[in-house]
């Protein structure tokens, strides 16, 4: 048997080439490509009343500067809306360079081309523009409140509203023995790459055809959106993702507006031009995430049996919709989590503000709607008097119950439908793992030693894998190398490693005889891109569907060649052989050869394969009927519904008693994403998932001021965690496979970051007896409270510390 | 990039000459030119990154004269006669071996492949230059003090986990490369010992 691949922590095969500083980034490409910059806005809405370039066109080595008036064609029309929705009524998006209007401090004005970037920045600041400053909307309670509108046809800043509900939620709460009401808030954030965005075009004007470098997360999604614009046939574009320095979700919006610009001014200069975003460019002209208001109703029963939840939520899409409302769609469905909500109505607004704009960032929208939940439960718990996991686990959705729908629509428009997951199993881990049940004896010997610490728990479940489709392409060379091609992207996954394990298991062959590319339109044309934790799920078993093709036409070609039954041969280390007599066999580099049968001798295998070689039948055609040469498969996976993953946080904090600071003692996780390609590998994505979730607790918000101004555009100001923020992640596995695939796999990427906001509102609440309701929280915030606290503006918690409950569910509360 | 101006006369430059990784090399650069730049767009050294361009991510991180350096808080101008150590230049430290696909790794970035270190790569090669450094003056850290030296890059892939992990397993493999050198080193001795009474056994060709 060929070793077992599949589900093996192998090392990452792009690892010695990436830590030589063998990478290959956008920046590293293009050396001698002109360069472009950008002046952006500086206010937060105003009018362009005036541009004047006179000064910056006489810089020594500029070569073009455009503004809005330049453009021409349709990349002067309005960037695309990429995802319609009925709801989205107002759903707007900017120009390329602006027109007449800017509606957030860094939108683009004016791109300069220059030979080098140093001077295309001098020529930036050699730009006047006049502005006309308009009202500024800053912050959902304004953009609420509608005195100012960000776009004036918009009334109340009102992008979209959209209402789901299963069952009478009215009827649901009135009947309800208890309800409680909570309102909570979370703050942006954003996905902060190490690498920002980046874009190198080369216009090859003998063969009219564009080449695109973009750092993206959708290469087909580029190509297809610039060759729109560009008014050029797809065949004559060509879009190539390089090493990606990470993407966390930024990337997968497009086109961007220098994804536009910079093809077509390589194309009008008949040259290679290249724009590297800088780091203050990317706080201020690429995406943010998270920010909402939330107000949550929740009806439940004695034992905390949620019977009814209403949900009306509050979010700030920034100033454009250009990705339409997937994260607050997301929200308001993966709120859920692994609960039965009994009747369930959930209304939200995407409203409109003068900031930078709100797509997917890892997690899209599930850490706003586990927040909103997790609170929820807490509040229950407390409100009886009731363990924390006990109360979750009473409202669990069992493993029988599975396939469980929801009723509700999802982000892809297909019903909100669980397919797997044994949530009891994973709480039960859980709390083992973390010593749930020994807390409080913890708690008191820190609270002899005069210390506050608190226990917390966040639950979630994640549409994962979502379509429509991705492709798998192999080929096999005659030397025995295995190509492998799949159209979405990578941006650290590993997927170089991870596909090619699924192929050298699927196959038969050595991991170091595969070789996988990702992410090139050249390659696989047809694909949709890496976000959604989908790459694993639909590329991982797209790739396998194609090598059980290829596998069966070498099995075809070798049984003819060998004179044997297709079914007596197995292929192990790459050799084809017959079972129980592997002397019998043949190599696929020479299954290879006789798949494509040639005219001409050009090397040894080439000589083997032309029609003269060997023996033939004159009666048969040199490729039968049926075929084609070359051994070759393609395939694609293309799902009903998304897969959905699971997973449980626990973390025990502790709080200074007098300074507030906040310290993460212990953080344990358990994860199930189904079958597992590569252990390692998963485990590296939880770890910096929850990492960024912590960063998105505790240290990283983005600090806009009233005029629209972000006051911590820089790494200096917006904390992102370093190693001595992030705690030791402890974490475990549950592997429930997906029946909905043939690989079993449900996707891992975005897990890591979901529940961490709620987990540490959780355990902070816990340490001080008082509700969290707004994250995230630093220690002046958590001392502003204890001061409010203390005045009584703030009420104690009803049942601080109640003990771990052990009985079983349907026994009494014993509150 | 740099947001300085500069007068409307075309710049006047300076040739400057940094040795890098051992060698030493030359370009006639703007005095504003950042090192970083410098590495990365006039030599072709396109190994170190550049994340912040303010000095607080660390993937620019070089060696200068063995200590870590952010090159894009440094002119070229003033590297000027300095050695410089890129992510390029540790593969051809003494101490720096083949692995299977050819690449020569130091034990730092050995460490980094064993361990899972890296995801995306781009911060990597800052942490690399950093912990080799940082090795050289403590050769076996405690986990504490693996997180501390750590503590002043940006990684937004993997949570440090890894990164932790890979320090210390990359002080293991210092001390077993540093045990092998020293047993060739004896062995070298031995042989060139027994060279002087037999002089048809080539030294060189065993070591």
């Amino acid at each position: 048997m060929t070793t077992q691949m599949f589900g093996a922590p192998i090392k990452r095969k792009e690892d010695p080439r990436l830590v030589t500083g063998g990478g290959r980034y956008l920046d590293d490409l293009g050396q001698n490509a002109l360069a472009a910059a950008f002046v952006r806005s500086p206010h937060a809405h105003a009018r362009v009343v005036d541009i004047d370039v006179t000064d910056a066109i006489d810089v020594d080595g500029v070569v073009a500067i455009y503004t809005y008036e330049d453009l021409t064609g349709k990349v002067a029309e309005p960037l695309p809306l990429l995802i319609p929705h009925p709801t989205l009524t107002h759903g707007r998006t900017g120009y390329p360079l602006a027109k007449e209007e800017v509606n957030h401090v860094g939108e683009a004005i004016v791109m300069v081309v220059a030979t080098d970037r140093y001077i295309a920045e001098d020529a930036c600041q050699r730009v006047r523009v006049d502005y006309e400053q308009l009202p500024v909307v800053v912050g959902i309670k304004a953009a609420r409140d509608g005195a100012h509108l960000v776009h004036q046809d918009a009334p109340g800043n009102i992008a979209a509203h959209m209402v789901q509900e299963n069952g009478d939620v009215e009827a649901a709460l009135a009947s309800a023995p208890h309800t409680i009401t909570l309102d909570l808030s979370i703050e942006r954030s954003a996905c902060m790459p190490m690498e920002g965005k980046g874009v190198y075009a080369r216009w090859n004007s003998e063969d009219g055809e564009l080449r695109i470098y973009s750092s993206t997360q959708t290469t087909t999604g580029v190509r297809a959106a610039v060759a729109a614009k560009l008014d050029l046939p797809l065949a004559k574009v060509e879009c190539i993702a390089p090493d990606v320095g990470g993407g966390f979700g930024v990337k997968i919006m497009h086109p961007w507006p220098e994804e536009v610009l910079v093809p077509w001014a390589a194309r009008l200069l008949d040259t290679e031009v290249k724009w590297v975003e800088d780091r203050r460019e990317h706080f201020i002209s690429s995406a943010h995430e998270r920010g909402q208001l939330q107000e949550v109703t929740v009806g439940f029963d004695d034992e905390g049996r949620v019977l009814g939840l209403d949900v009306r939520f509050w979010h700030d899409n920034g100033s454009y919709t250009p990705y339409g409302i997937i994260v607050p769609i997301i929200t308001s469905t993966q709120l859920l989590g692994p609960y039965k909500p009994g009747a369930y109505r959930c209304e939200f607004w995407s409203l409109y503000t003068n900031t930078v704009l709100v797509t997917p960032y890892r997690g899209a929208g599930r850490p706003q709607g586990v927040f909103a939940m997790e609170r929820t439960m807490d509040a229950i718990a407390d409100y009886l008097g009731i363990d924390r996991a006990e109360v979750r686990s009473r409202n669990f959705i069992l493993p029988e119950e599975m396939p469980y729908d929801h009723g509700l629509l999802f982000q892809d428009g297909r019903p909100l439908k669980y397919d797997s997951g044994d949530f009891p199993a994973s709480l039960d881990k859980l709390k083992k793992l973390v010593g749930w049940d020994d807390f409080e004896a913890y708690r008191t010997q820190a609270e002899l030693e005069g210390r506050k610490v608190g226990l917390g728990i966040g639950c979630y479940v994640e549409g994962t894998g979502v379509g429509p489709y991705e492709g798998g392409h192999i080929i096999i060379e005659t030397s025995g190398r295995v190509n492998v091609a799949t159209g979405l992207t990578t941006q650290g996954q590993g997927h170089q490693t991870a596909f090619a394990q699924i192929v050298a298991q699927e196959l038969g062959v050595r991991l170091e005889d595969v070789h996988v590319t990702t992410g090139d339109t050249r390659k696989m044309g047809y694909a949709v891109g890496t976000f959604a934790s989908r790459a694993a799920v639909m590329s991982g078993n797209a790739i396998a569907l194609a090598t059980r093709n290829v596998k069966a036409k070498a099995l075809r070609i070798a049984a003819d060649a060998l004179e044997v039954a297709e079914d007596d041969l197995e292929i192990v280390n790459g050799v084809v052989q017959v079972k129980g007599a592997p002397t019998t066999s043949m190599p696929l580099g020479t299954v290879a050869v006789l798949s494509n049968p040639l005219r001409y001798a050009f090397d040894d295998a080439a000589k083997a394969a032309t029609q003269f070689a060997g023996t033939f039948d004159p009666d048969k055609p040199p490729v039968a009927d049926d075929e084609e040469p070359g051994l070759e498969g393609r395939d694609f996976y293309s799902p009903t519904q998304a897969t959905f993953a699971n997973g449980m946080h626990a973390a025990i904090v502790e709080t200074d008693p007098v300074t507030a600071e906040i310290t993460i003692l212990r953080y344990c996780v358990i994860h199930d994403c189904g079958t597992m390609i590569n252990p390692m590998i998963v485990e590296g994505q939880v770890h910096g998932g929850v990492a960024q979730g912590v960063g998105g607790a505790l240290y990283e918000r983005m600090a806009y001021d009233e005029s629209g101004q972000l006051l911590n555009a820089s790494f200096m100001d917006f904390l992102m965690p370093y190693a001595s923020e992030v705690p030791h992640i402890e974490a475990d596995h549950l592997e429930t496979p997906s029946p909905l695939n043939p690989l079993g796999i449900k996707g891992a990427g975005e897990a890591g970051c979901i529940p961490v906001s709620a987990v540490i509102a959780s355990a902070i609440e816990d340490a001080e007896g008082f509700p969290i309701t707004s994250m995230p929280i630093s220690p002046v915030e958590l001392w502003e409270l204890r001061q409010r606290h203390e005045a009584g503006e703030i009420p104690s918690l009803r049942h601080p510390h109640p003990a771990p409950h052990t009985t079983s569910p349907n026994q009494e509360p014993t509150a | 990039m740099s947001d300085m101006t500069t007068d409307q006369a075309t710049e006047q430059l300076h040739h400057v000459t940094v040795h890098v990784n051992g060698v030493p090399r030359s370009a006639s650069v703007p005095a504003r030119r950042l090192l970083s730049d410098f590495l990365r767009h006039d030599l072709a050294l396109t190994g170190t990154h550049v994340g912040c361009e303010h000095g607080v991510c660390g993937a620019c991180t070089v060696l200068v004269d063995g200590q870590p350096m952010r090159s894009c808080l440094m002119f070229a101008v003033t590297a000027q006669d300095h050695q410089v150590t890129t992510v390029e230049g540790l593969c051809s430290a003494p101490d720096a071996r083949p692995c299977a696909t050819g690449e020569r790794m130091n034990p730092v970035q050995q460490a980094f492949a064993e361990c899972h270190g890296l995801q995306c790569g781009f911060c990597t090669p800052g942490f690399l230059t950093t912990i080799t450094a940082y090795l050289d003056e403590n050769p076996s850290p405690s986990e504490e003090e693996a997180r501390e030296a750590i503590s002043g890059n940006l990684c937004r892939c993997t949570g440090y986990q890894n990164i932790v992990k890979s320090v210390l397993r990359a002080a293991e493999i210092r001390t077993e490369r540093q045990a092998e050198n020293d047993s060739d080193a004896a062995g070298d001795a031995q042989v060139e010992a027994a060279a002087r009474h037999t002089p048809s056994v080539n030294g060189k060709e065993r070591a």
